[in-house]
């Protein structure tokens, strides 16, 4: 993959939905914005491998909800907030 | 600016009219809440029933009866935030463009339901005639006749959403 120039590269885990608007706003952030982020439709998953991503959710959000954004495997953001990301990715 | 599909755009129009009927609003963005019609149409063909697009469900009906839209916590998201939590439904300030809908944290799970000692409480029922009084536990309609209404004709809840009241 070509290497995109970004003023920081951190690591960016997002558990979503796909059927959510907020989630929806949220990708459309990171996009907007350059930011490179793996991403998680967890709805669309079944069985084992729905349990095995929804530990990692509740280890950073226990009430397991949707957008949960996982920075650098050490800060949560939970919920679509703009300042809270600007913030965090340094935008 | 996404596309939406026809059905989305019809089932806005009717949530719309019959949410204006009722005394509440739809979230201004058209754009948004189109998308959650979408959210909501998949989870009918998924589920079978109108999850809230933005709770992960369970798949059972029974399971999930607390967040089929509109959601048992819709009313007290909308007193305490101006918007349920996917925002689909909002207060008439957000809805008249003064104020933005914020994100809403969840609520489900931090509120017990109607308690256990409540449902313990045996009913006796207050209306002379002995019949029993239902709650609509999505709006607080309540109604007394032999067996709840198959739809609240305030919110459009189905049957299985209401309690016993009295």
């Amino acid at each position: 993959m070509a290497e995109r120039v970004i003023a920081l590269k951190k690591k960016i885990k997002l558990y979503a939905l796909s059927t959510c608007g907020w989630c929806k706003k949220t990708k459309k952030f990171l996009d907007d914005n350059y930011v490179e982020y793996e991403y998680e439709y967890v709805d669309l998953l079944t069985g084992a491998e729905r349990e095995r991503v929804m530990t990692e959710v509740d280890r950073w959000n226990p009430r397991r909800s949707f957008p949960t954004i996982v920075i650098d495997d050490s800060q949560v953001i939970i919920g679509y907030n703009e300042d809270r990301l600007r913030e965090a990715l340094e935008l | 600016m996404s596309p939406h599909s026809p059905e989305a755009q019809a089932l806005y129009e009717r949530l719309k009219r019959e949410a204006e009927a009722a005394g509440y609003y739809l979230n201004p963005d058209v754009d948004f809440v189109l998308d959650l019609m979408e959210g909501l149409l998949t989870n009918e063909k998924r589920y079978g029933y109108w999850a809230c697009p933005c709770r992960l469900a369970e798949g059972v009906r029974e399971k999930d009866l607390d967040i089929i839209c509109p959601c048992d916590y819709r009313d007290a998201d909308l007193d305490e935030y101006g918007a349920c939590y996917c925002a689909l439904y909002v207060s008439e300030d957000i809805a008249r463009g003064e104020r933005k809908p914020q994100p809403v944290p969840e609520r489900r799970g931090t509120v017990p339901g109607p308690s256990a000692t409540e449902h313990e409480e045996e009913l006796v029922g207050f209306t002379k005639s002995g019949i029993p009084v239902w709650r609509c536990k999505v709006c607080g309609y309540l109604c007394a006749r032999p067996q709840p209404p198959l739809k609240c004709p305030i919110c459009k809840a189905d049957r299985d959403r209401f309690e016993r009241f009295a």
